[in-house]
């Protein structure tokens, strides 16, 4: 039953690094654009003008009524028709699996992160805005030195809650055969036909980082209450 | 210098200011006191127009506050506010809570405007929290910070709404102190608030609210010495006897 | 652009299929709505067991808890179906390895219902959890003084509030555990997003297959949320202020 051979981990090192890389790297970077979107989004949602407002209510129901894997493939199969539309070339032009992938994360989690950072800015309170209305500062003035740098403060823990489900998702570029951490394992153990060893490796690391950031975000959770 | 003719303001169907008309000299100190619910806070939330009216009219230095096409944050700019919570902004230290609205609004640099905050800083005695965040000091120096970022402004009148209700008693006599200075140095103010011994000291005109009416609006000897409604003498004698 | 728009193509049939395009999406759907149902009732009742014994007193059960806790939650449900489905089997006992690797019914519905739950229970737990200590506070201590034993305290007193704060995320959770059901097509499973890309790969349809599921995922959350607001309407304690 145990015949587990942990040195295909040691073989398997330089190609999961790699994917790990990737893992990181889509992390960062689908959180970034997610949050400053997202951003624009929740503001977009809190404004007078009807056709911003339903724009922005339209796209972040839709994205959070879909599962992630449904939008990758929304993306990677008519972009390329979408685009041949738009710059009538003769065929479809080919995005690829990469661009997919981070085009698709950015625009599923800005979803995500603007609803988060809308609460947030609904419960900064009507007094900060009044005070700030009341010294003169114009509502984009009052928006960007006053209400949204407490609304992000404010919303740290949970955007931080956010990130690490991201984290756990860019593992579904899997689909589309990208090798990140997840998908090189696996691209390495169907070719060595370990896979007990890989995935159990695979499960540990995702374990012990996804563990170190949630007990950050707790700590980080309970300095705030402090200072709220 | 401020005027307000026959304003009028309903919340649905509950009109909470019913016809008020009021006026002020520049340099004159009006208190506005009365029972809560009397719309004393709405009132004076209408002159800087963060309250809209629906009927009636609002002059500051006969520039209209109601209408339309008013720029109203350049007219906000021109007239300080005090809150009764305080509503210092939490995620800046307290010299860029001064600087903040004068560098962005007033378009000074920053160096003028942190000597200008430094030195209102020292005028309500907090010059050596300048670099604190607001939670860390008390409720008390919270206001007093409050004050000094509208007088930062270089405003022409000064509105004080309940400034002292949220404060534990024994920080309202220096907040009390501040405002009572301010008024021998010649600012116009309208100051909402219970505190009848600081209205009897310094106040140069009493109004009196209730059930959004205003019923008395007369010099502070004679509120005070002989008050003509039923209402005010009713609402004097309960504050009065503590 | 030569994209053949057929909002039909939904009853044509594939070359040499014996069933429409639209029976493959209903297979996907009752798939889909079969793997849901069954791993969010079985997390429902694992994730508020796990939870409640979090807030007991018992060192050693509030451990064990967390550490299931932990376990589930942090690693990606991918990787869990992927160690369901292809580990498990390798590492029990030869006899039932290849019970599940060769005779087993459905094994792909089985080990996506198996990793779901135990993904989705480790986040009701967490949810039960803050749900109990958000009402636990003096609730506990009154319930104790009354003489109730710590499962009467559970079950009487705390439960009944903890639904009440715990429906919104519940119902969160629930759209997620719909949404995560397609991370099953991975282990071969066809529910409802294989089934689209299915369509697509066959008809080269793509935008109305994918449109196609998408309205049904967007009706589903619709009647999930539905359902569940009336449930959590149902259990509202008339009078709570809390």
């Amino acid at each position: 039953m145990f015949d587990l051979d942990p040195s295909v981990i040691v073989r398997a090192m330089p190609a999961l690094w790699n994917g790990l890389k990737f893992t990181l790297l889509l992390t960062l970077v689908a959180m970034s654009v997610g949050i400053v979107a997202g951003t624009f989004l929740a503001l977009m949602r809190l404004s007078h003008n009807r056709v911003l407002r339903g724009f922005a209510l339209g796209y972040v129901t839709v994205m959070r009524s879909i599962p992630l894997v449904l939008v990758i493939f929304w993306f990677y199969f008519l972009m390329p028709l979408l685009l041949q539309m738009a710059f009538g070339t003769e065929r479809p032009v080919q995005i690829g699996p990469v661009v997919t992938a981070f085009v698709t994360f950015c625009m599923f989690e800005a979803a995500y992160y603007s609803e988060i950072i809308r609460g947030g800015i609904q419960s900064i309170t009507g007094g900060q805005r009044q005070a700030a209305a009341a010294l003169g500062l114009r509502p984009a003035q009052s928006m960007i030195y006053v209400i949204l740098p407490q609304a992000l403060r404010r919303m740290t823990p949970l955007l931080l809650t956010q990130t690490i489900i991201l984290f756990q998702d860019t593992s579904l570029v899997y689909v589309l055969s990208i090798a990140d951490f997840t998908g090189a394992a696996s691209k390495f153990a169907q070719r060595d036909g370990r896979l007990v060893e890989l995935y159990l490796f695979v499960a540990l690391v995702y374990l012990v980082i996804c563990y170190l950031l949630s007990s950050l975000t707790k700590r980080l959770k309970r300095n705030v209450g402090r200072t709220a | 210098m401020i005027q307000m003719k026959n304003l009028s303001k309903w919340y649905g169907n509950f009109q909470v200011l019913k016809n008020c008309t009021t006026e002020l000299s520049r340099g004159e100190v009006m208190v506005v006191c009365g029972p809560s619910g009397s719309g004393k806070s709405t009132l004076i939330k209408c002159v800087n127009g963060l309250e809209p009216v629906q009927e009636g009219e609002i002059f500051i230095e006969n520039q209209p506050v109601t209408g339309k096409g008013v720029d109203l944050p350049k007219l906000r700019a021109r007239v300080g506010m005090v809150f009764q919570h305080f509503e210092l902004f939490p995620h800046l230290s307290i010299i860029d809570n001064l600087n903040l609205a004068q560098i962005k609004v007033l378009g000074r640099d920053r160096d003028t405007a942190t000597k200008k905050g430094m030195a209102l800083l020292e005028r309500v005695g907090l010059k050596s929290h300048a670099h604190k965040y607001p939670i860390q000091l008390s409720g008390g120096q919270q206001q007093r910070v409050a004050i000094a970022r509208a007088l930062a402004m270089d405003p022409i009148a000064m509105l004080f709404d309940e400034p002292t209700s949220a404060l534990d008693p024994e920080m309202v006599h220096e907040v009390l102190d501040v405002m009572g200075e301010l008024a021998t140095d010649g600012m116009t103010m309208i100051c909402v608030t219970h505190e009848m011994g600081f209205a009897s000291k310094v106040a140069d005109r009493i109004v009196f609210m209730d059930g959004g009416e205003i019923i008395e609006d007369v010099k502070s000897e004679e509120f005070f010495g002989a008050p003509r409604s039923d209402r005010a003498r009713s609402f004097l004698s309960k504050i009065l006897q503590h | 652009m030569d994209y053949n728009w057929n909002w039909s193509v939904f009853w044509d049939f594939a070359p040499g299929e014996t069933s429409s395009y639209l029976h493959w999406l209903v297979t996907g759907t009752s798939w889909t709505l079969a793997t849901t149902l069954v791993a969010f009732i079985l997390a429902l009742l694992i994730g508020g067991l796990v939870g409640t014994l979090r807030t007991s007193t018992l060192r050693p059960l509030v451990w064990l808890c967390n550490l299931y806790t932990e376990v589930f939650r942090n690693i990606p449900l991918l990787v869990q179906m992927f160690i369901c489905f292809f580990v498990v089997p390798e590492l029990l006992p030869v006899s039932m390895g290849d019970y599940l690797k060769q005779d087993l019914p459905y094994p792909s519905f089985f080990s996506a219902v198996v990793a779901l739950t135990l993904f989705t229970s480790a986040k009701l737990s967490e949810l039960f959890k803050a749900g109990i200590e958000s009402v636990a506070g003096g609730q506990r201590g009154a319930a104790l003084a009354l003489g109730l034993r710590p499962t009467q305290m559970y079950l009487q007193v705390l439960l009944p509030q903890a639904i009440r704060v715990v429906f919104p995320p519940l119902t969160s959770e629930a759209l997620n555990t719909l949404k995560n059901s397609s991370v099953a097509l991975t282990i071969g499973l066809m529910e409802l997003t294989a089934q689209a890309r299915n369509v697509s790969e066959y008809s080269f349809n793509t935008f109305e297959a994918f449109t196609a599921a998408t309205v049904i995922y967007v009706v589903i959350s619709l009647l999930v949320t539905f359902v569940m607001g009336h449930i959590e309407r149902s259990l509202a304690i008339r009078g709570a202020t809390r």
